[in-house]
């Protein structure tokens, strides 16, 4: 028997008070050899910030491997590796930042290899369900150029995936909408 | 893969999912994102068709709840969360949360905040004049047992005015999010209570149009789970993605 889903309801300009903590933004330890910040704004279709965003990272470590909760794949050998990361804020800027590192490769199942990649949930008022997108690296030409996923992606919205270096690691903005919008996809 | 991918293919041609790949949902089980009845969806949706993801590893897996967030003793009690108790209408929330084939999920996060007795949310930008009770903050979580139970203890919510159109009230809500165990089966959500009279009015709960779909959002007065002496008792069932048999499951 086939149940439907529960639907989807927006998170509101409210969901400081029970989503965000302290560590949340930390996809892995703080002490983590090679951790970067990756950051950036949320811009909604007028180009202002997006001030109450909620935004949510899943990924692989290094090795490609998760911290999954059932150990799928592979349990990561990563110390304090939790490759979930929740950034939000009470009063927010549009401004997101999490602490985390490169993942590795993971295959497709059929076996292609896909460039190094974090999964995104963006949430907000205002939108009645979560926005789905990928942040993929700009130093990694040669894998990104194999990717299968950003193959899918027209070639002239590619950049909007394209998480760029930063200083201290990588910046990433999100574009809801109009120019420069990123891209979304379904899951 | 050497020709660039036009948008049909994109949208369209699966490479392959996962053999552990998540259900495609319809079109229309969750609201669209452009509504323009509530009106901050109108800069705030994309345009741009979106590009079908093929399920990979990324997509299947899911957090382990004690990396997300610690637990405190009293997080799924809102009522003993201060030195004393807040006002309003004791209640208990409790329910399962599935997947579509009805299967129990285990040991996965809920999340919940909510506004007090009054319709006031301890937030900064909650500016309308109801009263705060320094004895409710509103946030509690926990985690499903083996058969997906969950239980809260709070107040029952007080519906409030808001700024989407003149007289605009939101019906009595208290929000919840599900992360389930994969990144495809996230979900935040609302729960709303039996025969509330702002239902007609809310641009947010009508934005699921089906009415069958709207139900699935609202909770069951349940006086078998009612605490004697002590609180009322709502139910509330929750659903997330199931398994999909293949990349390609006919719309429900």
């Amino acid at each position: 028997m086939i149940f439907p889903t529960t639907p989807s309801q927006t998170v509101g300009p409210y969901f400081a008070i029970g989503l965000p903590w302290p560590e949340g933004p930390h996809a892995v330890a703080a002490r983590t050899p090679g951790a970067i910040r990756i950051g950036g704004y949320v811009y909604d279709g007028a180009g202002a910030p997006v001030p109450d965003n909620l935004i949510e990272t899943w990924q692989a470590d290094p090795e490609g491997r998760f911290a999954d909760v059932y150990g799928y794949g592979g349990r990561s050998g990563l110390d304090g590796f939790r490759g979930f990361a929740r950034s939000g804020h009470e009063d927010g800027d549009g401004s997101f930042e999490i602490l985390t590192v490169k993942p590795g490769q993971v295959c497709t199942p059929d076996g292609l290899v896909q460039a190094p990649h974090i999964d995104v949930s963006v949430f907000a008022r205002g939108m009645l369900n979560r926005c789905v997108t990928r942040i993929y690296f700009a130093d990694e030409v040669e894998a990104n150029e194999a990717d299968p996923v950003l193959a899918r992606v027209p070639a002239n919205r590619r950049h909007t995936l394209l998480a760029q270096p930063s200083p201290d690691g990588y910046s990433f903005d999100i574009r809801l909408q109009g120019p420069g919008e990123t891209v979304f996809f379904a899951v | 893969m050497t020709e660039p991918a036009t948008e049909q293919r994109a949208i369209y041609t699966p490479l392959s999912d996962t053999p552990g790949c998540y259900l495609r949902e319809p079109d229309d089980a969750h609201p669209p994102l452009d509504y323009p009845p509530y009106k901050s969806t109108a800069l705030r949706h994309p345009k741009q068709p979106l590009v079908y993801l093929p399920q990979t590893m990324t997509e299947i897996t899911g957090p382990r709840f004690g990396d997300v967030r610690a637990f405190g003793e009293h997080d799924s009690n809102l009522l003993v969360q201060h030195e004393g108790e807040p006002i309003g209408e004791r209640i208990t929330v409790s329910g399962r949360v599935f997947d579509t084939e009805g299967k129990p999920l285990r040991d996965t996060l809920v999340e919940i905040w909510q506004a007090n007795a009054a319709g006031r949310y301890l937030h900064r930008w909650d500016r309308w004049p109801a009263p705060l009770d320094p004895n409710f903050s509103g946030a509690g979580r926990c985690l499903t047992d083996a058969e997906g139970r969950f239980r809260f203890m709070t107040i029952k919510p007080g519906p409030y005015p808001w700024g989407n159109h003149y007289n605009a009230w939101r019906p009595a809500h208290i929000h919840f999010s599900l992360l389930g165990r994969a990144f495809a089966q996230r979900l935040v959500t609302q729960m709303y209570f039996p025969g509330d009279p702002f239902f007609p009015y809310d641009p947010i709960f009508n934005s699921v149009t089906d009415e069958r779909a709207r139900e699935r959002m609202v909770s069951r007065f349940s006086i078998h789970a009612t605490e004697p002496n002590w609180a009322a008792a709502y139910e509330f069932d929750i659903y997330l993605r199931g398994p999909g048999a293949t990349p390609f499951e006919a719309p429900a």
